[in-house]
């Protein structure tokens, strides 16, 4: 008996047979692209549910409405209810689902240029410094919207938010840069700003009128109520660039989730590749954050399900945003109708499934560890 | 037996032209220097180990043949051009580098990993060609794989872990690798094992490799060159019955050893004493 390589003996064809099985393609002219069939049918199921969640939110609610009402609403043949379908659950549930996947996505990134399940754009100073920007205008902005008031209610927030993720995220990245960008350091960085962003928040909290700071401490929980085609419009468009870019960059990513020295060898400029998906990263969750405030764990969790959905090696981008759409649909769904009289924060409820979900992770990993 | 030369540069080995080439190359780590102005030449076609005692910078040298770190000083030459001013693409076509701990993340297939050897040849608008599946299903066959390449590399053992990342190198292409300690953490059987592999794929394809080694009588009869580093200079360079001499084994370990001849290659063989007195 030879010990050496018992497994060598598949004939050449076997082989070639099993890598074409595992390695399909889909080829329109000059280009070619994997295809994964087990994302794609778990990418058509999630986004079934989702259709089904975007529905639930628009007939449920103090006005009840049957699905066909709904579809009447939708296709323009009935107008009975046109200021409750399409003035306030549309909006909400639109900013919601976009907001959503742009969070997840980012969280997807992230967790894959970090090479760690835990990390997310919460902890490159995104949401801190979007939290601590709203907070400052809202506080400081003048009592009852002198700035915040009527058009630039809907504007001057999410400015200001989408401004102050960018802003904590270019910092933690300038205060990381040393001989390129390392995850560690960047991850422990952004841990420092979010602390002293959020003591800064909560600082300012105590500062403000009360009427004011109520209002920013709904929008800190991360809250869908309110919401308007205005809000939409800035994340959609964000998420209609950067998706496909994140997307194209699917063989980056694949490299960059090997170790450094790995991703050196295969010839990706390292540091190039690692800013580029970083930059990526910050924009989505800043635009995400921007839309509808802070709501929790959904770029942490969400990448997480879509890599367990799709059996894959990395947290899949585009199932990962469609995940996060679903998860914040659902969530919102449940912090409307759950209670009778109030409306919960859409943050409070994603937090808490988001928290549990991550205490599966950490005992998970803790048993592998073990084993 | 000539005695070893003791200064860095070396004469080039008679053969084919150098392929890879370190001048005066001075690494660091923040302002911790590893290794001090070396000079060290690959030829065309032939396996070079580098020896030395841990923390002699073997494998930093290694990495910066491999341009993983940038140089603090000197350079390192591909072909005649510095490898730095190389675009990292163009060089990862012709050099492939194995690292010492390298990590995939979790649930990747061998077939995966394999491909990924494919990246440089591949474009975001071509992410698999006809050229990247012959490549990966010779490159598994050549490591022994095929049979293994829906499995998850995380029910491997040790050496077929080993062997798919030399697939994945392989599958690269190139006709020089540098292999940062291939057979670490394996058992004789698979060290011997992946150094067949390694023989074979310098005998069939020709490829001229640089691997780091730790066990002297396997790089002794698996080499053509060693390079015998200590405390991040070469010491000596050349074939083994020239360099793995008693004089030599206690200049750059500190061991009192014999040598003799290998009863199955005819080449040196160590047979350590102990630690020399004065060290």
């Amino acid at each position: 008996m030879t010990p050496l390589a018992p497994e060598r003996g598949a004939r050449p064809e076997q082989v070639r047979d099993r890598l074409r099985r595992s390695h399909r393609t889909l080829t329109l002219g000059p280009v070619v692209l994997r295809l994964r069939p087990r994302l794609i049918i778990v990418s058509l199921i999630t986004s079934t549910v989702l259709a089904a969640l975007v529905a639930l939110n628009l007939s449920l609610g103090q006005t009840a409405l049957s699905p066909a009402q709904v579809w009447a609403h939708i296709i323009g043949t009935d107008y009975e209810h046109y200021f409750t379908v399409w003035r306030v659950r549309m909006p909400r549930v639109v900013v919601g689902l976009l907001a959503g996947a742009a969070l997840a996505a980012a969280g997807a990134i992230t967790q894959t240029i970090m090479r760690n399940p835990l990390a997310s754009p919460d902890l490159l100073g995104v949401t801190h410094g979007a939290s601590a920007g709203v907070v400052a205008l809202l506080a400081f902005g003048g009592s009852y919207g002198i700035l915040t008031g009527g058009p630039s209610a809907s504007l001057g927030v999410p400015a200001v938010a989408l401004i102050g993720g960018l802003a904590a995220g270019a910092l933690c990245y300038t205060l990381s840069l040393r001989n390129g960008i390392d995850g560690y350091r960047l991850l422990l960085v952004g841990v420092g700003v979010s602390t002293i962003l959020m003591n800064l928040t909560l600082w300012m909290l105590t500062l403000g009128e009360v009427t004011d700071t109520g209002r920013a401490m709904v929008w800190v929980a991360g809250s869908l109520t309110m919401r308007t085609w205005e809000n939409a419009a800035p994340v959609a468009l964000a998420l209609a660039i950067l998706l496909p870019l994140a997307l194209a960059s699917s063989r980056t990513l694949d490299a960059l989730a090997h170790d450094d020295d790995v991703v050196r060898g295969l010839g990706v400029d390292l540091g190039r590749a690692r800013t580029a998906m970083l930059f990526l990263a910050v924009l989505l969750a800043a635009f995400g954050t921007s839309a509808a405030g802070p709501i929790l764990f959904v770029s942490l969790a969400c990448p997480q399900i879509a890599l367990r959905l799709a059996g894959a090696s990395r947290p899949p981008v585009l199932l990962s945003a469609l995940v996060g759409a679903a998860l914040v649909c659902a969530a919102d769904l449940l912090a409307r109708t759950m209670l009778d009289n109030i409306q919960l924060p859409v943050g409070v409820v994603t937090g808490c499934l988001g928290a549990l979900y991550l205490m599966y992770l950490l005992v998970r990993a803790n048993r592998r560890t073990q084993a | 037996m000539t005695a070893p030369q003791t200064t860095g540069i070396d004469a080039v080995p008679a053969g084919g032209p150098v392929r890879l080439s370190a001048r005066g190359l001075t690494l660091a780590y923040d302002d911790h220097v590893i290794v001090d102005g070396l000079d060290a030449d690959i030829t065309e076609g032939t396996i070079t180990c580098v020896i030395g005692p841990n923390g002699c910078g073997k494998s930093t040298m290694l990495r910066a043949l491999g341009r993983l770190m940038r140089p603090r000083a000197g350079l390192v030459e591909l072909d005649g051009r510095d490898i730095h001013r190389t675009p990292t693409r163009e060089v990862a076509r012709v050099l492939g580098v194995l690292p010492q701990q390298p990590v995939a993340p979790d649930g990747l297939t061998v077939a995966d990993l394999v491909a990924r050897g494919r990246h440089p040849a591949q474009r975001w608008y071509r992410q698999w060609s006809g050229d990247d599946h012959e490549a990966v299903a010779r490159a598994l066959e050549q490591t022994g794989l095929a049979e293994l390449a829906d499995t998850p590399l995380s029910e491997l053992s040790g050496g077929q872990r080993q062997r798919a990342w030399i697939s994945m190198v392989l599958a690269q292409g190139t006709d020089l690798l540098l292999l940062d300690e291939p057979t670490t953490f394996l058992d004789l059987v698979h060290q011997v094992d992946v150094l067949d592999l390694v023989r074979e794929l310098h005998r069939e394809g020709g490829r001229t490799i640089v691997m780091v080694l730790h066990d002297l009588n396997l790089a002794a009869r698996y080499a053509d060159t060693i390079i015998a580093m200590r405390e991040g200079r070469v010491l000596a360079c050349g074939a083994p019955t020239d360099v793995l001499t008693p004089g030599l084994l206690r200049e750059a370990f500190g061991l009192e050893a014999v040598v003799v001849d290998d009863p199955v290659t005819g080449g040196p063989m160590v047979v350590p004493i102990g630690r020399s007195k004065d060290d």
